[in-house]
C-alpha cells in the first residue's frame, strides 16, 4: 500500500491489508469504519444490502480498538464486517428478512458471530436476504429486493444477496453469509466477489437460522481467497451446542503465492453444457485456459448422477423446511395476527399465512407434500438414495482428480422481476452449486472475468475438509485470472 | 400433478390458509415442480442406502450437567402476548398429543 | 355373550436426569414458570437440540431390564403436528429406528405367571404444560390457554407392550411391576401424581376364545393404578354392551372422568393426523454397539429378582420373605440400610414384614409414612436381642418410632421401659410377691409347679411387664425352692 488513506482506496483494501496498516499504526479502525459507513450512507438507498445498522456499536468498538495498544489487539480487530440477517445477535433485531420476525430481539448470539466478535470484528449491520434464506435473488425479502452494485437493474443473487452486495459495494471489508444450495457462492458470483461454503460440519451452525439443518452452512464472503482463509481460520471448530460440528483436521492456512503445478483439476462435464449461457462459458474456457497455463493439469470428469441432484435437493431441502419452520407459530416469539382469533388453529392458520412470504409458503408446501402419508418413499426416501448416489459420484471423482470446477452459476445477475413469476427457472438458478450442499463438501467461487459487463463466477469445489487445497488453488487461479475489477460504486468513490 | 385438495390437504397440514386464487396458483407452481421432481422416480434405487447425514458423526453427546436458564422476564422478551409468568394463546379446541 | 378383553399399554416415563434431553436447563417439578427455559427448549430460531448422555444411559438400563434386544443403530426422527405446548412444532421421538425392541416382563396374576410383550422403548421429549384458563382447568370451555416451557424438553422414555393384557387386574399388576423395576433402576420418581409416570391405554374386546382383534380404543393418561384398573373395566363394559346392543366400537379416543367413574367417548377428529416422521438432520445416530451395551449392562443397579436371590443364597432368607422385600425397591433398601446397623437378617426381615408392614398397611401409606429411619431400626432390634427391652415392649416402641421419629433410646428413656435385668431389685420384687401369696407357695411346693407362672404374672405386674421374664424366673425358682 502506498500513498494517503484515500476513501476510495480504504474501500478497496482487503481485510489483511487492512490489518496491516492498523498493525503499523498507518490507520486507524475508526477511520475505516468511517469509510465503510459513508459509502452506506452514500449508496444503501439504491442497493438496499443491509436491513439495519448498527453504526453506534460499530464506532464504539472501532474507536475502542484504536485506544488498546497494538499488543493487546484482537486478531481482526477492526474489521468492519456484514453479517447475513439469519444469524441471531442478542439485542440486535434479527428477521431472516420475514415479516415473521420483523421485530424479533433474539435472546442469544450465534457462536459464529460470538467467535468473530471475540476476533475482534465490528458488525456494521445486518444484510437483506431471500426470506429464511430461500431464493436465489433476494427478491424474497420482506423488505424489498437488495440490487447489484455492478447494475441496480440486476438482482445481486441469493440469499446472501445483501452480504455480497455489501462487498462489491464498499459496504463492508467482508461479511457473513450461509450457503444450502449455493446461497453464498452464486451471489459471490453475481457480485465478484469471493465466496466460500465450507465442509459440512466444520462450522457452527448454532444460531443460524435453520433453512435445510443437513444442508445448512456458514461461510465468508470476501474480496480475496486470503481474506476467506483468514476469515475461516476463526469460524470453524466444534461447537459443543452443535452436534453436527467437527473440529476440523487441519489448521486452515492463509494461502501463499504460487502456481498450479501439480495440481489435477477435472471439469465437471455435466456443468459445462446445456443450459449454460454462452457468455458465461466463454469466460470459465479462458479461466481453465489460465490455470493450465499455470501448470495445472485439466481434465473432464463425470458426476453422472448430477442432473437429479436438483430434484433430490428440491425434497430434501423443503422437506427439513417445512419442520424447521413450523416454530414460527404466533406463541412465543415473533408476529402473531391481529384481531380477534376464535381459537388456536385460527391463530396459527392466519400468523403463518401472514407472516411468510410467498415462496416461503411455496416450499414449506412442497415439503410437507414430500413427507405426508403415502408419498414419503417416492419422494423423501428415494431422495435420500439420490444423494448417496450424488456423494459417492464426488468420491469416484476425486479419486481422479485433486479438484473439480464448473460455472458457479449458469448466467450473470439476471434483471429484477425477470425470474420471480416462474419458481422452477430461479430454481435452476443453483444447478452448479447444489450437488455440493448435497455432498457436504465444500465450494468456493472466485470471479473469473466479466461477461457484457457483468460478473462471471468460477467455482471450485474439494473433498471434504480439503479447504487448505481448496483455497490455496483458489488463490492461484485468482492471481492467474487477475480479475481486478471492482463494481461502479467503489470506483466512484476514488 | 398436484390437485386443489393435495394442496388444500398440505395447506391445512402445514397451518397456512390460502385463498382461491393462492389454491390454483400453488396448484400449478407446485404441480410443475413436482414434474421436474419425478425425475429422480426413474432410477432404481432399490439397493442403494439412503443418506440423511453427510458427516459420520455417530453418539454425540453432552455430559447430564445443568447450565443457568434465561431469566423469565427474558423467556417472555418477545412474547405476542403474556401472563402470569406465562405466554398466552386462544383456546386450545383440538387434543393435543400426549 | 362372554367377552375377552385385548390391552396394550404405552407407559411415559419422565427420567430423573439433572438437566433436560437436549439442553442444559435444569429438570425438576413445578416453580415459577418459564424459568427453567432456553433458547433450546423455547425453540427459538437457530437453537439446536445435543443429546444428554445421561438420558440415553437410562434408557439403555429400561431396554436392558426389560429383556429388550438392542439394534446397532437407531436414529431420532421429528414427529411433526402444531400444538401450543410443543415449541419446535414437531418432537424429537424415535419412529421406525427405535433403541430397544422385543423385551418381555413377566408378572403374575391370580397365582397364575404370565408374559407381557414389550414392543420397544425409545427416547423422546416432554412437552412444556397448558394451563386452561377459564373453563375450571380443563380444555373444553377454555377461553385461552396460559404455556408454561419448563417441562419442554424433559427426556421422556416411551414403553410400549403388546397387546398382549387381558384384564384390568393384569394390567394394573403390570404397571406396577414396572413402576418397581423402574425405581430399581434409578431413572425416575415415578411420581404418577406429578406426570413423571403416564399411562395410556389401548383396548378392545373379542369373543371370548376368539383370536380377531376388535376396534381399539384409546384410554389417555390414566394417572393411578386405580383409575387405570376402574377405567379400563369401565371401557370394557360400554364396549361389550355397544356390541351387545348390535354397535361398533369406532377408533377414537375416550375420556375417563376420575369424579363421575364414566368414560365418554371424544368427538372423532375431524383430521387425521399425519405425523410426517423423517429423521432429525440436528442430531447424529446412536450407535449402540455391543461395547456400549455392556458398559451399561456392567454398571446396572441390581434388579429386584436378583436382589432377591442375594437374600436367599447370602442372608439365608426363606424365598417368601425375599420376595416380599424386594417387591418394593424402598422396603427393600429400608432394609438392606437396616442391616448396615444390625447384622441378624432374619430377625430383620421378620420385623420389616411383621411390624413395619403392618404399620403401614394400618396407616393406609407406604413407606414415606412411616418416620422411623432404618439405623434406629437396627439399633432397637439390638436392644431387643440384648434384653435391653423385652420382646413385648419392643412392639410397642417399633410402633411409637413409626409414628414419631423418635429414636428407641429416646422412647425407652421418656416411658421408663428399660427391662430390668438388676438381679437385686428383680430379687427384692419376688421376695415381696413371695411373702404376699403364702397359699400359691404352699401349692407350688406341693409340687404344682404350674403356679410358677403365677408368680410370674405378679412380678412383671410389679414392674410393668419390664422385667426380664429369664431372670425373673430363674430367681423364682431359687427363691422358691428355699
Amino acid at each position: 500500500m502506498t500513498g494517503t488513506a484515500t476513501a476510495g482506496n480504504l474501500l478497496r483494501l482487503s481485510a489483511l491489508d487492512a490489518l496491516e496498516l492498523m498493525r503499523t499504526g498507518a490507520l486507524e479502525a475508526a477511520a475505516l469504519t468511517d469509510a465503510y459507513l459513508s459509502q452506506i450512507a452514500k449508496n444503501d438507498k439504491i442497493v438496499a444490502a443491509y436491513l439495519r445498522l448498527t453504526t453506534a456499536e460499530a464506532r464504539l468498538k472501532a474507536a475502542a480498538n484504536d485506544a488498546a495498544p497494538a499488543a493487546d489487539r484482537a486478531p481482526l480487530a477492526g474489521l468492519p464486517t456484514a453479517v447475513k440477517d439469519v444469524l441471531v445477535t442478542e439485542g440486535v433485531i434479527t428477521t431472516c428478512a420475514s415479516k415473521m420476525l420483523e421485530a424479533y430481539n433474539p435472546i442469544y448470539t450465534a457462536t459464529s458471530i460470538l467467535k468473530l466478535a471475540e476476533a475482534g470484528i465490528v458488525m456494521l449491520g445486518k444484510t437483506n436476504m431471500d426470506e429464511f434464506a430461500m431464493g436465489s435473488s433476494t427478491e424474497n425479502s420482506a423488505f424489498g429486493p437488495t440490487r447489484n452494485p455492478w447494475d441496480p437493474e440486476r438482482v445481486p443473487g441469493g440469499s446472501s444477496g445483501g452480504s455480497a452486495a455489501a462487498v462489491a459495494a464498499g459496504e463492508a471489508i467482508w461479511a457473513l453469509g450461509s450457503d444450502t444450495g449455493g446461497s453464498i457462492r452464486q451471489p459471490a458470483a453475481f457480485c465478484g466477489v469471493v465466496g466460500l461454503k465450507p465442509t459440512y460440519g466444520s462450522i457452527s451452525r448454532y444460531g443460524l437460522v435453520a433453512f435445510a439443518s443437513s444442508f445448512d452452512q456458514v461461510g465468508p464472503i470476501t474480496k480475496t481467497v486470503r481474506d476467506a482463509a483468514l476469515m475461516l481460520q476463526y469460524l470453524v471448530g466444534k461447537d459443543p451446542l452443535d452436534t453436527t460440528s467437527v473440529e476440523h483436521p487441519d489448521v486452515i492456512n492463509l494461502p501463499q503465492d504460487k502456481d498450479l503445478d501439480g495440481l489435477s483439476v477435472g471439469i465437471v462435464s455435466e456443468l459445462v453444457g446445456e443450459g449454460i449461457d454462452a457468455g458465461v462459458k466463454k469466460v470459465f474456457d479462458q479461466a481453465v485456459k489460465k490455470m493450465e497455463a499455470a501448470g495445472a493439469a485439466v481434465c473432464e470428469t463425470s458426476l453422472p448422477h448430477v442432473e437429479y441432484a436438483l430434484p433430490a435437493y428440491y425434497i430434501l431441502a423443503p422437506a427439513e423446511a417445512s419442520a424447521n419452520l413450523a416454530r414460527f407459530d404466533g406463541v412465543r416469539y415473533g408476529f402473531r395476527a391481529v384481531g380477534a382469533l376464535a381459537d388456536i388453529t385460527e391463530m396459527y392458520e392466519l400468523t403463518r399465512s401472514q407472516g411468510f412470504g410467498d415462496e416461503v409458503k411455496r416450499r414449506i408446501m412442497l415439503g410437507t407434500y414430500a413427507l405426508s402419508s403415502g408419498y414419503y418413499e417416492a419422494y423423501y426416501g428415494q431422495a435420500q438414495k439420490v444423494r448417496t448416489l450424488v456423494v459417492e459420484d464426488f468420491e469416484r471423482a476425486f479419486d481422479q482428480v485433486d479438484l473439480l470446477i464448473s460455472p458457479t452459476s449458469p448466467t450473470t445477475a439476471f434483471r429484477l422481476g425477470e425470474k420471480t413469476g416462474d419458481p422452477l427457472t430461479m430454481y435452476k438458478s443453483d444447478i452448479c452449486t447444489i450437488p455440493v450442499n448435497l455432498a457436504g463438501l465444500p465450494g468456493i467461487s472466485i470471479p473469473a472475468g466479466l461477461a457484457d459487463g457483468l460478473p462471471v463466477g468460477l467455482q471450485l469445489i474439494g473433498p471434504a475438509f480439503s479447504e487448505n487445497m481448496l483455497l490455496q488453488a483458489a488463490h492461484s487461479a485468482e492471481a492467474v485470472i487477475g480479475f481486478d475489477a471492482v463494481s461502479p460504486l467503489i470506483e466512484r468513490a476514488d | 400433478m398436484v390437485s386443489d385438495d393435495d394442496v388444500r390437504y398440505v395447506a391445512r397440514l402445514a397451518r397456512l390458509k390460502l385463498k382461491s386464487a393462492e389454491l390454483d396458483r400453488y396448484s400449478r407452481q407446485l404441480s410443475g415442480i413436482i414434474d421436474h421432481i419425478n425425475k429422480i422416480a426413474e432410477l432404481d434405487l432399490k439397493d442403494v442406502e439412503p443418506t440423511s447425514h453427510v458427516t459420520r458423526l455417530e453418539n454425540v453427546f453432552r455430559a447430564d450437567t445443568p447450565w443457568s436458564s434465561v431469566s423469565q422476564e427474558k423467556a417472555l422478551l418477545n412474547a405476542p402476548e403474556a401472563e402470569a409468568g406465562a405466554f398466552k394463546v386462544p383456546q386450545i379446541l383440538e387434543a393435543g398429543e400426549q | 355373550m362372554d367377552f375377552e378383553p385385548v390391552i396394550g399399554l404405552e407407559i411415559h416415563v419422565e427420567l430423573s436426569t439433572e438437566s433436560k434431553m437436549f439442553c442444559g436447563c435444569r429438570v425438576k417439578f413445578g416453580g415459577e414458570p418459564n424459568a427453567r427455559c432456553c433458547p433450546v427448549c423455547m425453540a427459538h430460531p437457530g437453537a439446536l437440540p445435543v443429546a444428554n448422555e445421561k438420558a440415553i444411559e437410562y434408557l439403555a438400563r429400561i431396554g436392558l431390564a426389560l429383556n429388550c434386544s438392542i439394534p446397532e443403530r437407531s436414529i431420532f426422527h421429528r414427529k411433526n403436528y402444531f400444538y401450543p405446548d410443543l415449541p419446535k412444532g414437531y418432537q424429537i421421538s424415535q419412529y421406525d429406528r427405535p433403541f430397544a425392541v422385543d423385551g418381555r416382563l413377566e408378572i403374575v396374576v391370580d397365582d397364575e405367571q404370565l408374559t407381557v410383550g414389550i414392543e420397544r422403548v425409545h427416547m423422546e421429549e416432554d412437552t412444556a404444560k397448558n394451563i386452561h384458563a377459564g373453563g375450571g382447568g380443563r380444555i373444553a370451555g377454555a377461553v385461552y390457554s396460559l404455556i408454561d416451557f419448563n417441562r419442554s424438553g424433559t427426556p421422556l422414555v416411551e414403553i410400549v407392550t403388546r397387546p398382549e393384557i387381558h384384564s384390568p387386574q393384569a394390567a394394573r399388576t403390570f404397571l406396577n411391576k414396572l413402576k418397581n423395576l423402574l425405581k430399581y433402576l434409578d431413572v425416575s420418581d415415578c411420581n404418577m401424581e406429578e406426570g413423571s409416570l403416564r399411562c395410556d391405554a389401548n383396548v378392545s374386546v373379542r369373543p371370548a376364545g376368539s383370536s380377531g382383534l376388535g376396534v381399539k380404543t384409546e384410554l389417555k393418561n390414566m394417572n393411578s393404578f386405580k383409575h387405570l384398573e376402574k377405567g379400563l373395566a369401565m371401557e370394557i363394559e360400554r364396549q361389550a354392551q355397544l356390541i351387545e346392543s348390535g354397535g361398533q366400537v369406532v377408533q377414537q379416543t375416550v375420556h375417563f372422568d376420575f369424579a363421575t367413574g364414566e368414560v365418554t367417548p371424544m368427538r372423532s377428529k375431524e383430521f387425521a393426523h399425519d405425523y410426517r416422521y423423517f429423521p432429525e438432520p440436528d442430531l447424529v445416530p446412536l450407535a449402540a454397539g455391543s461395547d456400549f451395551v455392556e458398559k451399561i449392562r456392567a454398571a446396572m443397579p441390581e434388579l429386584p429378582d436378583a436382589r432377591a436371590a442375594r437374600y436367599v443364597n447370602d442372608l439365608g432368607l426363606p424365598a417368601y420373605n425375599s420376595e416380599v422385600l424386594t417387591s418394593s425397591r424402598e422396603l427393600s433398601d429400608f432394609f438392606e440400610a437396616t442391616l448396615a446397623h444390625f447384622d441378624d437378617a432374619r430377625m430383620a426381615s421378620n420385623w420389616i414384614m411383621g411390624e413395619l408392614l403392618g404399620y403401614i398397611n394400618a396407616a393406609g401409606g407406604d413407606l414415606a409414612s412411616c418416620r422411623m429411619a432404618p439405623a434406629e431400626m437396627g439399633k432397637l432390634l439390638a436392644m431387643i436381642r440384648s434384653g435391653a427391652v423385652s420382646n413385648a415392649v419392643g412392639k410397642e416402641v417399633f410402633a411409637e418410632m413409626c409414628k414419631t421419629g423418635q429414636t428407641a433410646g429416646e422412647i425407652v428413656a421418656a416411658k421408663g421401659l428399660a427391662q430390668i435385668s438388676d438381679e437385686p431389685e428383680l430379687a427384692a420384687i419376688a421376695g415381696r410377691v413371695i411373702a404376699s401369696n403364702p397359699a400359691q407357695v404352699e401349692q407350688f411346693r406341693a409340687g404344682k409347679e404350674r403356679v410358677l407362672g403365677f408368680f410370674v404374672g405378679q412380678v412383671m405386674k410389679e414392674t410393668k411387664g419390664r422385667a426380664n421374664p429369664q431372670a425373673v424366673n430363674r430367681i423364682l425358682k431359687e427363691k422358691l425352692a428355699g
